[in-house]
C-alpha cells in the first residue's frame, strides 16, 4: 500500500474531512480538540476547502449550526470533546432523532468536577443513549479512515443517522503518528456524493422538529432503535469495501491472541494498544491471555461479543469512567448484560482505569489482570487510586 | 509495586510559613493569594497580572474585609483568577459565572460579589446570563479582561475579535464585526460602565473601588495584552509594546456615549467612566414591590 507519513492525528482527522469535501464545519474551541478544527478554519481560508466554517458561541450553537446545514443537505462536520458535549447534549439527541447524518470527532476528555482537561472516557459515556452510531479508535490511522467511513455509513439512504468518532484526547489527538493518506480518488470512489432523502427545500415543504404528542412518540423512539440497529449491514459493508480500497480492515470486535485465551482483556479505544503489548508479555510468561477489542460502541454489536467471550474462563473489563453509585462502569455493565443469558458465561471483571489523565502502562494492565484473578471482592474495582 | 507521584498542588510550605507568620511574603499582596499557588500560569507580557492586583489594591484601599468579598470566575485564562486568591471563589463552567453569583448575590446581599472573567466566557457561550443579569440589576460588579480572542484554547477567534483581525479560526482575517461591550452593557442597562486598558491601573483601581459602592449591576471592560495568543498572529509585538500601543492610542473621556466606543483592529482605544446612573437594583424592587404587596395581602386576609 501507499507511503506511511508522520503527522498529528488531529491534522490528520482535518485532512480527511477536507479530503470528504464538507460543506460545513461548525465549532467552538475546547481542549483537545481545537487542532482539528484550527486546521479546518485554515484549508477553509486558504481556499484548499469549499465550505462554510462558522465560528459559533457555544458547543450548544455549533450542534444546532450542523443540525441545520443537515437538514439543508449539506455535508456538516464539528468536533467537541467533555464540557462542550455536556452542553451540546440537548442537540446531540436531537439530531440522531431527526436523522440527520453528520460526522462529530469527539477528542474524549474527563467530565468537570474537577476541572480536568485529560483523557477519560466519561464524556462518551454522558451521551451513551444518544441514539448516534458510535466508534471507538485505536489510534491515528483508525480516526482517518473512520471520518471517510462515517460519512459513507451515515448518508447511506437506508440508515441516515449521525457518527460519533472517539479518539482519546491527548493520547491520540497531540501525537503524530505515521500513517498512510488517502488520495481525492479514493475518496471520491469510496464516497458518493450527499444525496439527502428528507432535507428542508423551498419547493417541497416539510417541517422538522415538530411536537411529537403521546400517540406518536412511543413510535418515533421505536423507529429510531430500528433504525440504529439496521445500520449494522451498512457499517460491515463500509468497513469490506474500506478494506478493498486500502488493505486495512476493521470490524466490530477484533482479536488479539485470543486462540486457547482462558483470560480475555476487553477494552475499548487507545488502550487497546497498550493491552495488546500487556498481553504478549504476559503471553511471554507463559500465561493464557488474550485482548478483545470494541470498536463499536453503537449500534453494540451482541453476537460478535457473545462469540467472543463465549470461551473464556475470565474477562477483565477496562473502563475509562465511573457510574457513579451504580453496579459497575458502563462498558461492564453492557457486557454482563449480553453475556448473562448465555449457557456458559465467563466471570466478568470490572477494572476502572485510566480516569482524569491518568496513565495506563501495560504494567499495570497486567497488574489489573493480575488483582482481577485475585479477586478484588467488589463488582467493581478503581485501579491506583492513592491513600 | 511502588510508583512515584508528584505532589498534586506544588506548594512551597517555607514561604507559605512566611507569608502567614510575618503577614506578607515575597510580594506585598501575598496576603490576598492561596500560598503554595503562585507562579501562575500566564504567559509573560499578560495583562492578567494587572488586574488581579487592581482588584486586590481596590479591596485593600477600600478596607472591605476579605471575608466579605466572593469571586466567582468562568472558563479560560481569566478564570484562574478564581484559584489564586486566597478567599471565597467559585470557578464555575464556561459562561456560567453570572448565574450562580446571581444567586449568591440575592441570597448574601451583604457580600461584595465579583465577577472576574473574559470576553470569551461573559459575551459567547454566557452572553445571555450578561444581558439579562444587567436588565435585572443584579447587585454584581462583572469585572471583564477583554482580550479579543480564546486565549487558553489557542488563540481563537471570539465575540470581540475584531474586523480583519488574525487568530488560529481566522487566519485570513476575521469577517464578523465584534462587539462594543460597553454599549452593550449600556443597553442592557448596567448602572455603570466603564474601559480601560492594562496602561491604566490607577484610573481601574479607582473605578473598581466605585463598584463597590454602587448598587447594581456595574460592568467594567479592561483591554489586556495577549501576545501569545492575539498579538503574534497581528503583529502587535510583545505585551510591552502592546502597552506602549495602549499609551499611544487610548484616549480618556469620562461621560462618553458608549455607542462611540467601538473598537477597531490597531484603532483607537475610547476609555473612561462612561456611564454612572441610579437605578433601583432587583432586590429593593422585589422588597418593595412584590414582598411589600404579598405581606399586604397577608395582613387583609388576617384582618
Amino acid at each position: 500500500m501507499g507511503k506511511k507519513v508522520g503527522m498529528e492525528v488531529s491534522i490528520a482527522a482535518a485532512e480527511a474531512a477536507a479530503l470528504c469535501d464538507v460543506d460545513v464545519v461548525a465549532a467552538y474551541p475546547i481542549t483537545p480538540q481545537t487542532h482539528i478544527v484550527e486546521h479546518l478554519s485554515e484549508l477553509v481560508a486558504n481556499g484548499h476547502l469549499d465550505a462554510e466554517f462558522v465560528p459559533v458561541e457555544s458547543e450548544h450553537s455549533a450542534m444546532s449550526v450542523c443540525c441545520g446545514s443537515a437538514a439543508a443537505g449539506a455535508r456538516t462536520i464539528t468536533s467537541t470533546a467533555a464540557q462542550g458535549l455536556a452542553l451540546m447534549a440537548e442537540i446531540v439527541f436531537i439530531a440522531s432523532a431527526m436523522r440527520l447524518p453528520m460526522v462529530m470527532l469527539v477528542a474524549n476528555r474527563a467530565l468537570s468536577a474537577p476541572l480536568s482537561i485529560w483523557n477519560d472516557h466519561s464524556d462518551a459515556m454522558m451521551v451513551r443513549d444518544c441514539g448516534w452510531i458510535q466508534v471507538f479508535c485505536e489510534n491515528g490511522q483508525d480516526v482517518y479512515d473512520h471520518v471517510f467511513h462515517g460519512f459513507r455509513v451515515g448518508e447511506d439512504p437506508r440508515v441516515l443517522l449521525p457518527v460519533m468518532i472517539n479518539l482519546d484526547g491527548f493520547i491520540l489527538t497531540h501525537v503524530i503518528e505515521p500513517m498512510e493518506f488517502w488520495t481525492k480518488e479514493m475518496a471520491k470512489s469510496y464516497l458518493p456524493p450527499f444525496k439527502p432523502v428528507y432535507r428542508l427545500h423551498p419547493d417541497k415543504v416539510v417541517s422538522m422538529g415538530a411536537f411529537g404528542m403521546p400517540e406518536i412518540y412511543a413510535e418515533q423512539k421505536m423507529a429510531h432503535d430500528v433504525a440504529l440497529r439496521n445500520s449494522r449491514p451498512v457499517i460491515d459493508e463500509a468497513w469490506d469495501e474500506l478494506a478493498r480500497l486500502t488493505g486495512r480492515r476493521y470490524s466490530a470486535v477484533e482479536h488479539y491472541k485470543t486462540d486457547g485465551a482462558e483470560t480475555l482483556i476487553l477494552a475499548m479505544g487507545s488502550l487497546c494498544e497498550t493491552a495488546s503489548l500487556a498481553v504478549d508479555q504476559m503471553r511471554d510468561g507463559g500465561k493464557k491471555v488474550g485482548l478483545v477489542k470494541l470498536r463499536l460502541w453503537r449500534p453494540f454489536p451482541f453476537a460478535e461479543i457473545r462469540q467472543a467471550l463465549a470461551g473464556a474462563k475470565d474477562v477483565v473489563v477496562l473502563d475509562r469512567s465511573v457510574s457513579t453509585g451504580g453496579g459497575s462502569a458502563p462498558v461492564t455493565s453492557e457486557i454482563r448484560a449480553v453475556m448473562y443469558h448465555e449457557p456458559s458465561r465467563p466471570k466478568i471483571h470490572c477494572m476502572i482505569a485510566g480516569l482524569g489523565g491518568r496513565d495506563v502502562t501495560p504494567d499495570d494492565v497486567s497488574n489489573m489482570v493480575d488483582m482481577a484473578l485475585a479477586g478484588t471482592g467488589a463488582e467493581y474495582y478503581i485501579y491506583g487510586v492513592r491513600g | 509495586m511502588k510508583r512515584h507521584f508528584r505532589d498534586i498542588v506544588p506548594f512551597d510550605q517555607d514561604s507559605a510559613d512566611r507569608a502567614i507568620e510575618e503577614g506578607h511574603g515575597l510580594h506585598p499582596l501575598d496576603e490576598y493569594l492561596k500560598p503554595g499557588r503562585i507562579p501562575h500560569i500566564w504567559c509573560p507580557g499578560c495583562g492578567l497580572g494587572v488586574v488581579l492586583t487592581t482588584y486586590i489594591e481596590a479591596i485593600r484601599r477600600k478596607g472591605i474585609p476579605v471575608d466579605k468579598c466572593v469571586v466567582v470566575s468562568g472558563i479560560g485564562c481569566t478564570g484562574r483568577v478564581a484559584g489564586y486568591l486566597d478567599m471565597d471563589t467559585y470557578h464555575t463552567t464556561h459562561g456560567r459565572a453570572i448565574p450562580f453569583a446571581t444567586g449568591l448575590a440575592l441570597v448574601r446581599p451583604d457580600l461584595h460579589v465579583t465577577v472576574f472573567s473574559g470576553d470569551g466566557d461573559l459575551f459567547a457561550i454566557g452572553g445571555n446570563h450578561l444581558i439579562h443579569g444587567a436588565r435585572r440589576n443584579i447587585n454584581l460588579n462583572v469585572i471583564c479582561v477583554n482580550n479579543f480572542n480564546y486565549g487558553m484554547t489557542g488563540g481563537q477567534a471570539g465575540p470581540t475579535t475584531p474586523v480583519d483581525a488574525r487568530t488560529s479560526t481566522t487566519p485570513m482575517g476575521n469577517a464578523e464585526p465584534g462587539f462594543n461591550l460597553p454599549h452593550l452593557a449600556h443597553a442592557s442597562g448596567a448602572v455603570y460602565v466603564a474601559r480601560w486598558t492594562t496602561f491604566h491601573p490607577r484610573q481601574l483601581v479607582h473605578s473598581i473601588t466605585e463598584t463597590f459602592d454602587k448598587k447594581g449591576f456595574t460592568f467594567i471592560e479592561v483591554i489586556a495584552p495577549c501576545p501569545t495568543g492575539y498579538g503574534r498572529p497581528n503583529k502587535l509585538g510583545s505585551g510591552l509594546e502592546e502597552m506602549r500601543y495602549y499609551k499611544e492610542m487610548s484616549e480618556v473621556r469620562n461621560g462618553a456615549d458608549p455607542s462611540k466606543a467601538e473598537i477597531r483592529l490597531k484603532g483607537k482605544i475610547l476609555c473612561g467612566t462612561f456611564i454612572n446612573v441610579e437605578r433601583p437594583d432587583f432586590l429593593e424592587t422585589y422588597n418593595n414591590l412584590v414582598i411589600a404587596k404579598a405581606q399586604g395581602r397577608d395582613k387583609g386576609k388576617a384582618a
